[in-house]
């Protein structure tokens, strides 16, 4: 199998070679039957790739350990959903998994996109195969999932207990999808670039792809904090640790994106900016990557050192080089139809947000090379941790939250000085109410409160929206709320999509602030012993040690803690931390302990247990105990923000038919849902205006 | 003792005995959580100090997460040990830079070409904003106070096949 492997591989390089010659040469204008060769070169790359995967996937079940691959991430015992998804556990596997799920993506492309787009179709194969081909070309010459062993193992090393977690089955696929999905708006826009048809076309074709990125690389973040919170056992979700910094970087460029490409659609302005955030979204993706694998910069989650670094820097260089010259040859082509017709108007807004979103993802670019700048400069090494991304990032990110909220505020084109404040008042004092209940409540510290106030300026602002739409329905069309509601999000999705997304984020921002309250204390218990902890909110929780257990499962062996935790005097349940010493199927060691921690989670806080070890081999042991309010906040964000998105990017979401359509033309008479209504301007927040 | 009073007792004891059966299943045996190991400004101390055993985490994250690390715990103990001679944070903090140098620092001193690493950020953000607010202001005094109809007469009214076009527009915008 591993020769077909190869075999396959080597097939998907000519595919990627075939496509990327043949579609930037442009030969293939005039001569359809070429033009479709590079379509099917996207194809048949898809097809060998498909192949070469199904060849690692057999080595795998089949624990062929003579495959170098197999032997370092899977064992007999390993079970087998572990077994699957090891192949993005490690560097070769994980390079052919971005392959295939690229070409993928790039065939889908081709089938999806409508036939309006087919001039761009070739340049998107050209760009989608060649991409595919350096990750393939990267594979065959550095990192090959298909090497052999000079002997065969009796059994693999097995994977890394870390790994063996849901989190870590879903998580870095959820991760990878974001970052290669970003490559089909890339290509568009160098196709439109290319074929120099530079109207709002090409938006068009990829305003779904670029919601789908987003939304995989939120997922993928959102799923690395829980991994990162359940397995790790620190007691934290986000340590701005290089790689965590290298997927947060895309998100944000891409985040930009999504909304000053509505200024674009609407006015036909920002053109250069959009397809210079899409280019910058691409290469930091490509940038993430190289951080992730070539270990130039110290990081946990990093792969192992490899000579694969060397790649992606000449990729990057050289994508980035060709993709800025193609822009500045273009530049006279993209100027903008309209000009900017006032500073209060929401294309204001969206340019000050676009600023703050690319300004953080500078300021955490900066952070995450300034200890190589430094060495480089001074000749000294220097940490740069979480201390200086707060410093720096906290303020930008409490400044977005505060146009997150001004942006619905304020009309397109302008808004007049009465319009602005009678937008403002209903947010604004949302947010002074929020900020006085917490100084009531003893909240003193100032950070937090911000933000918290600002989630509800924000929080404020969508309610408001949200009122509107729906009371200008049940007005006109005498519909109950729960119809009004539903019809007001229905026939806008992508709008009100977008407004349940900023409700994640507001929910993010109050999770993030909790942090800021974390109580933590060791202690050391014999079974009967008790330790307490007072929480923020002035509760007093006792632990009581009831015994540690010890017993044999699948490929461990697991020393269990359990600790009985009381609130205020009365029981509320049991928490259970493990010590697991996992073991091939010769029951001997494979890696060191590690921990599961034991985490008790409400709405308020959460209890975070860890079992850290046994005095002298007995069952007094030592925990490090923690108290994290408003972490289930973070999961909730999560999936609001989730839960939004798809609704933005949901098919469908407009009239449709005839009847439909005509009713989105001015001047048109048209009756809905059969029943005769006067022909009106459609009011504002009625649900038919674009967001 | 007679025999029987003897053996209940051992059984007593086996009943009570707290070993571990595998004591290295459950990690290395663990020394008794300390005062110091709970005091507030070692502990606020140590997430300022880096591990040095290449994590990248603090030495307080870096002890108190999986218990593996055998560098947090020494580093711990020296910190403890400074603390009883009566040293202070910044005393302590001082002895680990000349130690271990400045990268045992979780973030710079904001002093020299490290101060360039906080405000840079900062700068660019409020210079582009700046530069952006000018152009605008600039691009917004140029604009023409009366804007001539763009759209020719003729247009005005749409034709059948002016329709058809817009509604294969509007359709493409649906997609």
């Amino acid at each position: 199998m591993t020769l077909l492997g190869q075999f396959a591989l080597w097939l998907g390089l000519l595919a990627g070679v075939w496509g990327v010659g043949v579609g930037l040469s442009g030969k293939w204008k005039g001569n359809p039957e070429l033009a479709a060769s590079v379509t099917r070169a996207a194809y048949g790359q898809m097809i060998a790739l498909v192949v070469a995967a199904l060849a690692l996937w057999k080595g795998l079940i089949t624990h062929d350990f003579n495959i170098e691959y197999v032997a370092a991430y899977t064992s007999r015992n390993l079970p087998t959903s572990y077994v699957v998804t090891a192949f993005w556990a490690g560097q070769k596997g994980s390079l052919l998994f971005w392959a295939l799920v690229l070409s993928m993506f790039g065939a889908v492309a081709q089938v999806v996109t409508s036939r309006r787009h087919a001039r761009l179709l070739p340049y998107v194969a050209a760009i989608t195969t060649g991409v595919t081909a350096f990750f393939i070309l990267t594979m065959l010459f550095s990192a090959n999932p298909f090497e052999r062993l000079a002997f065969t193992p009796a059994d693999g090393r097995g994977l890394n207990p870390q790994l063996q977690n849901p989190g870590m089955v879903i998580h870095p696929p959820m991760l990878y999808l974001g970052y290669i999905s970003i490559t089909i708006p890339f290509a568009f826009a160098i196709a439109a670039l290319l074929s120099k048809k530079l109207d709002t076309g090409w938006i068009h074709a990829i305003r779904k792809w670029t919601i789908l990125s987003w939304l995989f690389l939120s997922v993928g973040i959102t799923l690395g904090m829980w991994w990162a919170y359940v397995e790790l056992g620190w007691g934290g979700y986000w340590a701005w640790d290089p790689v965590e910094n290298a997927s947060l970087l895309p998100w944000l460029t891409m985040t930009a994106f999504l909304h000053s490409v509505m200024i674009q659609e609407k006015r036909g302005m920002l053109k250069r900016w959009n397809v210079s955030l899409i280019v910058v979204t691409f290469l930091l993706s490509i940038f993430g990557t190289f951080i992730t694998r070539s270990g130039v910069i110290a990081s946990v989650h990093s792969f192992t050192q490899s000579n694969v670094g060397y790649f992606f820097v000449g990729f990057l260089l050289a994508i980035g080089a060709a993709s800025f010259s193609l822009l500045y040859l273009r530049w006279p082509a993209l100027e903008a139809e309209s000009r900017l017709e006032s500073m209060a108007s929401r294309e204001a807004a969206f340019l000050f947000n676009n600023l703050i979103l690319v300004g953080i993802a500078f300021s955490v670019l900066w952070g995450t090379l300034f200890p190589i700048i430094s060495e480089a400069v001074r000749g000294v090494k220097i940490t740069v941790g979480p201390p200086f991304f707060n410093r720096v990032n906290v303020p930008l990110g409490l400044f977005l939250l505060f146009l997150t909220g001004v942006g619905p505020l304020i009309a397109w084109r302008k808004t007049s000085p009465a319009n602005l404040r009678r937008q403002f008042v209903f947010p604004t004092v949302v947010a002074v109410l929020v900020a006085l209940g917490l100084a009531v409540a003893g909240m003193r510290n100032g950070w937090a409160m911000m933000s918290i106030s600002l989630a509800g300026f924000v929080l404020g602002t969508v309610l408001q929206e949200f009122q509107r739409g729906i009371g200008a329905r049940m007005r006109m069309y005498d519909e109950v709320l729960p119809l009004a509601l539903i019809r007001l999000v229905n026939r806008n999705r992508r709008r009100y999509g977008g407004y349940l997304v900023h409700v994640g984020i507001l929910v993010y921002f109050v999770a993030f602030a909790g942090m800021a309250f974390k109580t933590s204390r060791e202690a050391t218990l014999s079974p009967g012993e008790t330790a307490s902890l007072a929480s923020p909110y002035g509760h007093t929780y006792t632990f009581t040690h009831l015994g540690v257990s010890q017993y044999n499962a699948f490929n461990r062996v697991v020393s269990a803690a359990t600790l009985e935790v009381a609130r205020d005097g009365t029981k509320i349940g049991v928490i259970k931390s493990e010590k697991r010493q996992h073991v091939d199927s010769f029951g001997e060691k494979t890696f060191e302990p590690s921990t599961e921690v034991g985490i008790m989670s409400d709405l308020r806080e959460d209890i975070y247990v860890v079992y850290a070890g046994s005095i002298g081999g007995t069952e007094r042991a030592n925990f490090a105990i923690t108290i994290n309010p408003l972490v289930w906040w973070v999961w909730a964000g999560g999936a609001i923000l989730v839960f939004g998105g798809l609704l933005a990017m949901w098919p469908g979401g407009r009239p449709v038919g005839r009847l439909g359509r005509r009713e989105a033309q001015a001047g048109f008479e048209t009756t809905l849902s059969g029943v005769p209504e006067p022909a009106v301007a459609t009011p504002v927040g009625s649900g038919v205006e674009e967001a | 003792m007679r025999r029987r009073e003897f053996f209940g007792s051992l059984a007593v004891l086996a009943l009570q005995d707290d070993r571990l059966r595998m004591p290295a299943a459950a990690g290395g045996s663990r020394t008794p959580v300390g005062e110091g190991d709970n005091d507030a400004v070692i502990r606020s101390l140590e997430l300022t100090l880096k591990c040095t055993c290449g994590c990248n985490l603090d030495i307080f994250t870096c002890r108190t997460t999986d218990f593996t690390c055998s560098y947090s715990p020494q580093l711990h103990a020296e910190i403890l040990a400074h603390r009883e001679q009566g040293l202070t944070p910044e005393e302590i903090t001082k002895v680990f830079v000349e130690k271990y140098g400045e990268q045992i620092l979780m973030a710079p001193d904001p002093v020299g070409f490290n101060l360039a690493g906080y405000l840079v950020p900062g700068l660019a953000v409020l210079v582009a904003g700046s530069i952006l607010a000018v152009v605008l202001a600039r691009k917004q005094r140029t604009l023409p106070t009366t804007i001539e109809s763009p759209i020719p007469e003729n247009l005005a009214t749409p034709t059948g096949e002016d329709l058809t076009r817009l509604e294969e527009e509007l359709s493409e915008v649906a997609d």
